[in-house]
């Protein structure tokens, strides 16, 4: 598979490997802010081939984990209504509302279908003009460009059955809002490389040079993630604080500004509240006035306001990278896969939920 | 967060509003319909990276040599490619 | 950041039946463990295989019985009809045992096309001939329309053991070769590609099959199989953490060593799965003492369902409870655990 096996190739992972170890002098924590990287991380062992004083931190970027327990409900109660057809990307089906999850509601007999992309709920909605059609949009800004087109082309094609849930959230604000928050515990970042073809890196200079932080917008593959982390380590060691491109095959410095434009003309930012981490301003994605004919939450009546979220677990200080997923008192007691006390065990890119993968030892 | 993964355009579907341009994109051995809206530059036979049913952008196949020519100065040794 | 609230959302009781009770995952297993078995407590039971084994006036008899529930019922190489007679062929195989009789039990919804049905039993019945056995009871009920998807199937078969080989979990011994027969999730990623609105273009066939003739192949050479286990529901790596549990061994798989096919893996790739959890139906696992490792894949390999027949790893060494680890290409490890349920197709 071009542009993935050369990107696995063991020979070129070791000598990244020992490029890394040859280079690092003193202990550095990492964090990757993107969940796609976490989950190759554990996937691949790739810690396992880092110096054992390079520490990497697991960030927030789970798109699925991060959205708010009202717009879950919200989702919940248009799924249950007759004459729906709710269309959700895979991995939201199995995150917990305040009483429970898509899957069960399907199970029940809702029509809830697992879409791979918002342009199949188009096709779903062109081939069910009696039904109304529902498209929960979720996701950073790789997934909302997806939607806007979906939004964009449903009002082009005067397609009136479709309607759309959006709560699509911003990198940036979330990255600078970790900058804060975790003061001196974080050396530097690996920037998500695809939210970066969007949106390019120019947010990211003023956050680096403000917070002195190396980012490296890295990809997603092992030899992409143990470059972005040399690069990092690199600029940490020669105390250099910039913002670098390791993904320079995918990302641009100014992103895709087609898919910018129409995000633009559909969505309005807003404040956003992130379940686990709470309310971040400037961070999230709603559809914009002139789609109001489009916006689900107008046209159901769920009745539902603020959802307030329970308090229990620590998914907040894992999301900051404050402690690791073994370090929680529930990690694997009261909180697992089945019973998650917390989004990042539900979803399969949750911090929790691949430590509970790929390294609980069952036994011991 | 974002599962994205190289295809290569096989077919091209243009339409008169660029925004509504599609693609048949091959990933090995499986291959989609796919938005090419946000890349209206794509040509036959090139790759893209694709979430979600949306081609997010073109593989510079230039820079992704670049980077392997990095890696090789990076491990020390001249004989990579 | 200044208001972070450590927030979650308590955790949802099941009190009822969730559909990862039957996802051949961990709930599934807790269902049996502290369920379903303890109310049936007995012997042969407790053996936990895929055929209970039982002895009839001195012959050795298996004895297994599986419900066929699939949407679609007609799907890229093969139906409902099809899967019902195979899958209990394969659980008789498993156990060494040449099968002779089947039943089959019809749960059939109101409203059901007979053309379908008749195009059903035919290929149940095409592949019970092909398989030389017959189909020598069964049962018919309808229900109404509403209460079942078009055609639900129960099949129970009874076969002879002849081989003094005493096949089970217990025999799995520490430094035997973990074979498998062939390529990994096809009928998993076939049948999902199928069912969900995700409209890809592709040539994925279930790789649903009858495994008992390349399985006696096998034990008729002589080889002196452990343990086989075939792979349905939860994929490879359910199988190896149950048997690695029932035998309280640690096995290791090589990762690279798991032969997959590049459209089956690219589907992988584009869904977010693991196909070691992916769904199979022509596959199982073989463990063989290590100086028969070559002798069983010559075997496996003059066998068509056995052409990419490989050696994916070994047996380490006791470990009470288990534990089955992944070997990647890059020399780390990880483990592996049951999943909850089926995977989801994902977007991160």
């Amino acid at each position: 598979m071009k542009y993935l096996n050369e990107y696995r190739a063991p020979d070129t992972v070791k000598r990244l490997a020992d490029a890394i170890s040859a280079l690092t002098t003193r202990p550095w924590r990492i964090m990757e802010v993107c969940g796609g990287q976490t989950h190759s991380i554990l996937k691949y062992g790739i810690d396992q081939l880092l110096p054992e004083y390079v520490t990497l931190i697991h960030g927030p970027g789970c798109p699925v984990c991060v959205t708010p327990l009202t717009a879950i409900d919200k989702a919940l109660a248009m799924a249950r209504q007759p004459g729906v057809i709710f269309c959700s990307f895979g991995d939201m089906l199995r995150v917990p509302g305040s009483r429970e999850d898509l899957l069960s509601v399907k199970a029940r007999g809702a029509d809830i279908r697992i879409v791979y992309s918002p342009l199949d709920a188009l096709t779903i909605a062109r081939q069910n003009l009696d039904k109304e059609i529902v498209f929960f949009g979720v996701g950073f800004e790789t997934t909302a460009p997806a939607t806007a087109i979906a939004v964009w082309q449903s009002k082009q094609d005067n397609l009136s059955n479709l309607s759309f849930l959006v709560c699509h959230v911003r990198v940036p604000p979330i990255v600078e809002a970790l900058l804060v928050s975790t003061e001196n515990s974080i050396n530097g970042f690996l920037g998500a490389g695809h939210v970066c073809s969007i949106m390019g890196y120019q947010e990211y200079l003023p956050i680096c040079h403000k917070h002195r932080k190396p980012i490296v917008i890295t990809g997603f593959e092992p030899v992409d993630i143990l470059q972005g982390i040399y690069l990092c380590l690199k600029q940490l060691e020669e105390k250099r604080y910039e913002v670098e491109n390791q993904y320079r095959r995918v990302v641009n410095p100014n992103g895709n500004r087609t898919a910018q434009a129409l995000m633009q003309n559909v969505f309005k930012v807003v404040d956003s509240h992130w379940r686990g981490l709470g309310k971040i301003p400037n961070s999230g994605l709603a559809l914009s006035d002139e789609y109001n004919d489009r916006n689900a939450e107008l046209r159901f009546d769920t009745g539902i306001d603020v959802v307030s979220e329970p308090h229990n677990c620590q998914s907040g200080q894992i999301l900051q990278g404050l402690i690791k997923p073994p370090q929680c008192p529930e990690f694997g007691i009261r909180c697992t896969p089945e019973t998650p006390l917390g989004a990042t065990m539900v979803s399969s890119e949750g911090a929790c939920a691949a430590y509970y993968r790929y390294r609980r030892h069952p036994h011991g | 967060m974002c599962l994205a993964i190289p295809g290569q355009i096989i077919a091209i579907d243009d339409h008169a509003d660029p925004l509504k341009r599609t693609g048949q994109v091959d990933f090995f051995g499986i291959s989609k319909v796919v938005s090419l809206g946000f890349v209206p530059e794509a040509k036959l036979n090139d790759f893209v990276i694709v979430h979600a049913g949306i081609a997010l952008s073109l593989i510079d196949e230039e820079e992704a040599k670049a980077s392997f020519q990095a890696f090789s100065e990076l491990a020390n040794r001249s004989d990579f490619e | 950041m200044a208001e972070i609230n450590l927030n979650c959302p308590l955790p949802l009781p099941y009190e009822q039946i969730v559909m990862a009770h039957g996802g051949g995952g961990r709930l599934m297993q807790q269902l049996l463990d502290r369920l379903i078995q303890p109310v049936f407590d007995n012997p042969i039971l407790a053996q936990k295989q895929d055929s209970a084994v039982i002895t009839v006036n001195s012959a050795k008899l298996a004895f297994t019985t599986d419900s066929y529930v699939i949407k679609p019922l007609f799907f890229p190489g093969g139906d409902i009809g099809k899967l019902a007679v195979c899958g209990t062929l394969n659980d008789l195989a498993m156990s060494g045992a040449k099968p002779l009789y089947l039943s089959c039990s019809l749960i059939i919804e109101e409203g059901f096309p007979l053309a379908d049905l008749k195009r059903i039993l035919q290929s149940m019945q095409q592949s019970a001939q092909k398989a030389g056995v017959k189909i020598v009871t069964g049962d018919t009920k309808v229900v109404e329309q509403g209460k079942g998807d078009g055609l639900y199937i129960n099949t129970a078969g009874i076969g002879i053991i002849e081989s003094a080989l005493a096949i089970s979990p217990q025999k799995i011994h520490s430094g035997d070769s973990i074979i498998i027969n062939g390529d990994i999730a096809r009928h998993g990623i076939a049948i999902m590609l199928e069912r969900e609105s995700m409209q890809f273009d592709h040539h994925i066939t279930s790789d649903c099959s009858d495994l008992s003739g390349i399985v006696h192949g096998l034990l008729d050479s002589g080889v002196q199989a452990h343990c086989m286990r075939d792979l349905t529901r939860g994929g490879l790596a359910s199988v190896l953490l149950e048997l690695a549990s029932a035998a309280d061994c640690h096995l290791e798989i090589d990762e690279t060593a798991v032969p997959i096919h590049e459209a089956v893996s690219s589907a992988c790739e584009i869904l977010g799965f693991d196909p070691l959890y992916v769904a199979n139906e022509g596959c199982f696992v073989l463990f063989v003492p290590e100086h028969q490792t070559y002798q069983a894949l010559e075997i496996l390999r003059l066998d068509p369902l056995g052409q990419q027949a490989a050696v994916i790893g070994k047996v380490i060494r006791p470990k009470p409870g288990g534990m089955v680890t992944v070997k990647t290409s890059f020399g780390t490890s990880r483990v592996l655990n049951l999943l909850s349920g089926e995977q989801l197709p994902r977007i991160c």
